[in-house]
């Protein structure tokens, strides 16, 4: 009765709604059937065939390689049997987190990368999540070893007496290097009445140009400074060109403050470039991918990016006419730095039962004919010396100056991420003008101060 | 007679029980995690934690000046929200109110925005504004108002209110809804029976329309307030949070707090300090709104 | 005296200025969806160079291989599996419990419900770390049931209020008379308490569809096996790391974003009726 009652109250609706409820019902009760009996063996099935040949799971974030990435897992299958399975998640940041929280869990799959900086890195190791590879090394007179670029494998090594605890040895695996430099427009030099074949080698050549750039309403130098470390890669360029390597490590340690002169002509160069007008509208908020996109389409004559730019650039314009150099130096003291090193490094988990084998496949897949495929369908410099013969002549001017190259991996010494983030932010005001460089070389040096009191406290 | 009222009872925590459980799991137990790691410093890592007491708490109130202003922005977005958003959301369930033409297409349209997911938001309005190429100002230049064309979202003084601007554009359906439901809740004949009496179209607005619409209004505040302060995929997508600090806000700092530096004890003291405020604002509104039905 | 001509000059402008309005807003909503879809339909190299809203030439297949390099197909159903499970599961559980708080008492009835309602207002960003580290204590990572179960955690405490709210201001008569009738607790609830809430019901299957279908970080986080993925992960494998194919990934978009339209045109008549009926109005 009561029943009859409400349905003749809420009247044609219920049967709407009814039916539409029972629809949920009945969607439910497939897919459970579905899915319920799958609950149980969820990733177990990789981890449990040991019998015969194990499979190697390996977590990575680079969707565009995916496909390169795949065929070369079927081709170790079917020369040892052994399968690789390679996993995506992206983008970098999520990635980043689902391989923190797997830690956490200990459920980190045989291979992964670790898209930090050395101290998470060292963090890593010092958990025990990350085998030592030095033996695997240095084996066989460093045959392994020595297939690599010395800037390549430095990232993934830690030195004796390295500030981060961590026992020295080598302990990733590059598979690939990249270099970040600046990439001028030939097209667009030539419509500004410049040589295209020379692209400003100084620092006031540079901002020269800035003067013909108002001229033609044209955008200057585009790069991802809405993304902090570009812009803290080119002022540590410029630090290491103005004040050397060791100062600036100096610097790091404690025993340089940021209000010293060098530091502030570090600082000046922004608004020298800001005020001279070779720096594009628009760039402390740029993304990457969007000062990409500008410099693809010829919408900017400048760009500063690494040498995975090649292959986006032949995506969005394979007939965009560019070349590559050094960032124009400022003082002849120093030689002019650029960072470079290990693109991507693959690490192995120190727990994994097939450690081993997971070993084994990172020297099959750093060999020379699948580096020189790998960079080949990927459009980068290979981590493998030895395959450096056939690739084309842009990316080649990338690795002609890997020499000179530097990396904070490198340095044995890393600064305070609160330093680095006021250094960047503050870049970025004294470009949107709201503060001088000399405000910012004292706000960061109080930050500086703040965190070296936090460490003494400990 | 005990032994049904104990039944009863029992009954009636049968009821609550199984939100109760899935609560507590899932709600209670990580914050009781988060708790407790706000009094450590901790990267997150390793399986070392330093027990540092309140120390992470004394750092974000008194030395995290960017925490603050990360506050002061969101709360300028709140207030934008409060205000822009929530007027343009009442007047629009005014006019669809009335009997007008469309009026279910419109209902539709509006409410297109709060579907779509922030990422697809972010990504499509960054397109629009983009200063140099974006379409925004490409139609403005077309019409004569080259002047009025900036650079939206990386110009200190713009981003702020750009930002506020689409999180409004993003939000407004929601507040929508809830006032045409609203509206459509008083009865017409209040309305005739004023008009008979000689009243005209404001005296109506003011003396019937807004009175009754005051319990609607405050919820939809308590709603909005609550939404926009944790706002940040939206903003993240379009600004990262730049120029310098300016569209910085507390979720992201808390996110920069655990991933960039790596300070995962912080982050949860910066998360507590965050719930704790929020909480003071939604007591506040909701005992200023208790005295206002009165 | 005005003339009758006046009044109805007056009306028209009126008319006309709200129309403007009305009009220039539905524009400034659909448009952002016109141009998601005309960037699915270009290529890559022309998306940043035709800035017309129509294409010139209409590349359908973007769609095809957005829906196969993005493995869309199992993605798909998953997420509709998902969202149904999830949504299902939070109307019995906090139509039960809003219920209760509604018409029930109980010891500690008032400090368990703001407890909920604090929920509400404490974020925990970062308690996805903690809710993976839980799930895999309980062997529930990596699994359906423990990703609806977080779900169902994160809009319990919304639906819970709203239905609340709706319950407080229902009549009892109807209750008080199943209760005569001898319908026991669970018979009301189920036969009187929830047909009369169809509409808030349809308000917090709506919130709560929305919420599920356009979640992804937890999903990332917790699913490990591609084949128990939601659309969402599938959505970001088109963003590459160096290389964004735009126009695979508007196509993407488009395609996650339709069905959550289509519900919400379906829904949406019931939702205005339920927000009208009770959720709000005093």
């Amino acid at each position: 009765m009561v029943a009859m009652g409400t349905r003749g109250m809420t009247g044609e609706s219920t049967k709407h709604t009814f039916s539409l409820k029972s629809f949920l019902i009945y969607l439910f009760v497939a897919f459970s059937s579905f899915y319920l009996p799958g609950c149980g063996s969820n990733s177990s099935e990789v981890n449990n065939s040991n019998v015969s040949k194990p499979t190697i799971l390996v977590w990575h974030w680079m969707t565009d390689r995916q496909a390169p990435l795949a065929e070369l897992a079927k081709k170790y299958e079917e020369k040892t049997g052994v399968k690789i399975k390679f996993e995506l998640y992206a983008p970098s940041d999520a990635y980043s987190q689902k391989v923190r929280a797997a830690a956490q869990g200990n459920n980190l799959p045989d291979i992964f990368g670790i898209l930090a900086e050395k101290r998470d890195f060292a963090a890593f190791i010092k958990a025990g999540h990350i085998a030592d590879l030095t033996s695997n090394m240095n084996a066989e007179n460093g045959k392994w070893k020595n297939i690599f670029f010395a800037k390549a494998l430095a990232g993934n090594e830690f030195n004796d007496g390295n500030m981060y605890g961590v026992p020295s040895g080598i302990y990733g695996v590059p598979i690939d290097v990249t270099t970040i430099q600046m990439l001028y427009n030939k097209d667009l030099f030539k419509e500004l009445g410049l040589d295209p074949q020379k692209p400003p080698a100084t620092f006031d050549e540079f901002l020269a140009i800035g003067a013909k750039l108002k001229a033609k309403n044209m955008q200057g130098l585009v790069s991802g400074w809405g993304e902090m470390w570009m812009i803290d890669c080119l002022a540590n360029n410029y630090a290491f060109n103005i004040m050397g390597k060791d100062k600036l490590i100096a610097t790091i340690r404690g025993d340089v403050p940021y209000t010293d002169p060098d530091w502030i002509h570090v600082l000046s160069l922004f608004k020298k470039m800001q005020d001279a007008g070779v720096l594009a509208n628009g760039l402390v908020t740029m993304i990457n991918k969007t000062a990409e996109q500008l410099f693809a389409n010829g919408k900017a004559v400048f760009a500063f990016n690494g040498s995975w730019c090649v292959n986006v650039y032949k995506g969005m314009n394979p007939n965009l006419n560019y070349g590559v150099m050094l960032p124009p130096r400022v003082s002849d003291k120093y030689p002019m730095s650029i960072w470079g090193g290990a693109g991507t490094s693959f690490m192995v988990n120190d727990r994994s039962p097939r450690k081993e084998e997971a070993i084994k496949f990172l020297q099959w897949f750093t060999e020379k004919d699948q580096q020189a495929f790998f960079a080949e369908k990927t459009n980068n410099l290979p981590a493998n010396k030895e395959s450096i013969k056939n690739i084309p002549e842009v990316l080649a001017q990338f690795s002609d100056d890997i020499e000179n190259a530097t990396h904070p991996n490198t340095w044995g010494v890393s600064e305070f991420p609160a330093v680095i983030e006021a250094l960047d932010k503050g870049i970025q005001s004294i470009i949107i003008g709201e503060k001088s460089p000399e405000q910012v070389a004292q706000d960061v040096q109080k930050i500086k101060e703040r965190e070296l009191a936090k460490k003494k406290a400990k | 007679m005990n032994y049904h009222k104990l039944k009863s009872t029992f009954e009636n925590y049968l009821f609550i029980l199984p939100a109760v459980i899935i609560f507590a799991i899932f709600y209670i137990i990580p914050f009781i995690w988060v708790f407790q790691l706000s009094v450590f410093e901790w990267d997150g890592i390793s399986p070392l934690k330093t027990a540092i007491g309140l120390a992470n708490f004394k750092e974000v109130i008194t030395g995290d000046p960017i925490w603050w202003q990360s506050m002061l922005n969101a709360g300028y977005i709140t207030i934008i929200a409060l205000t822009f958003q929530n007027a343009v959301a009442f007047f629009l369930a005014l006019a669809c109110d009335r009997e007008i033409r469309f009026k279910n297409w419109f209902r539709v349209i509006f409410f297109i925005p709060p579907v779509l997911s922030e990422v697809v938001v972010g990504l499509v309005w960054q397109w629009i504004l983009d200063g140099n190429f974006g379409l925004l100002n490409g139609w403005l230049t077309k019409m004569g108002l080259a002047h009025l064309a900036k650079y939206w979202l990386s110009d200190p003084a713009t981003a702020l209110n750009t930002v506020a601007i689409i999180h409004c554009w993003k939000g407004f359906g929601w507040g929508f809804l809830i006032f045409l439901a609203g509206l459509q809740g008083i009865p017409r004949e209040l309305y005739e029976a004023a008009r008979v009496d000689g009243a005209n179209a404001f005296y109506c607005f003011k003396n019937i329309t807004i009175p009754l619409m005051i319990p609607v209004i405050v919820l939809v505040g308590i709603l909005t307030i609550l939404g926009t302060m944790q706002a940040f995929v939206l903003i993240m997508a379009m600004t990262g949070g730049g120029p310098a600090y300016h569209t910085q806000v507390p979720v992201l700092r808390i996110y920069a707090s655990m991933q960039g530096a790596s300070r995962f004890g912080y982050a949860c003291a910066q998360s507590l300090i965050f719930g704790v405020i929020l909480i003071t604002i939604s007591f506040i509104q909701y005992r200023f709104s208790g005295k206002q039905s009165r | 005296m005005k003339s009758a001509a006046y009044y109805t000059a007056k009306k028209i402008t009126f008319n006309s200025f709200v129309y403007l309005f009305l009009i220039s807003v539905a524009l400034s909503c659909i448009f952002p969806l016109l141009w998601m879809l005309s960037s699915s339909l270009k290529t890559q190299e022309t998306i940043f160079q035709d800035m017309s809203l129509i294409p010139r030439e209409l590349h359908f297949d973007n769609y095809m291989r957005a829906w196969t390099e993005g493995g869309f197909g199992r993605c798909f159903l998953n997420s509709i599996f998902y969202t149904t499970s999830v949504v299902f599961g939070i109307v019995i559980v906090s139509s039960l419990a809003a219920y209760a708080f509604s018409r029930f008492k109980f010891p500690g009835k008032n400090l368990i419900f703001y407890i909920f309602m604090g929920a509400m207002m404490i974020p925990i960003p970062g308690s996805f770390v903690a809710l993976y580290v839980l799930l895999n204590k309980l062997h529930l990572r990596d699994t359906p049931i423990g990703y609806i179960l977080c779900m169902i955690n994160v809009g319990l405490s919304t639906s819970i209020f709203l239905l609340k709210t709706f319950f407080d201001k229902l009549p009892h008569e109807l209750e008080d008379a199943a209760r005569i009738d001898g319908c026991s607790k669970w018979g009301i609830w189920r036969h009187v308490a929830l047909p009369l809430a169809r509409p808030v019901l349809a308000v917090v299957i709506v919130f709560n569809t929305l919420n599920v279908w356009n979640e992804y970080f937890l999903a990332l986080l917790i699913f490990d096996s591609p084949r128990l993925m939601p659309l969402q992960l599938g959505l970001m494998k088109l963003q590459g790391e160096f290389v964004t194919q735009y126009p695979l990934l508007m196509s993407g978009l488009t395609i996650t974003a339709l069905p959550i339209v289509l519900l919400y045109l379906l829904m949406q008549k019931y939702i205005v009726k339920g927000v009208t009926q009770g959720a709000v109005v005093g």
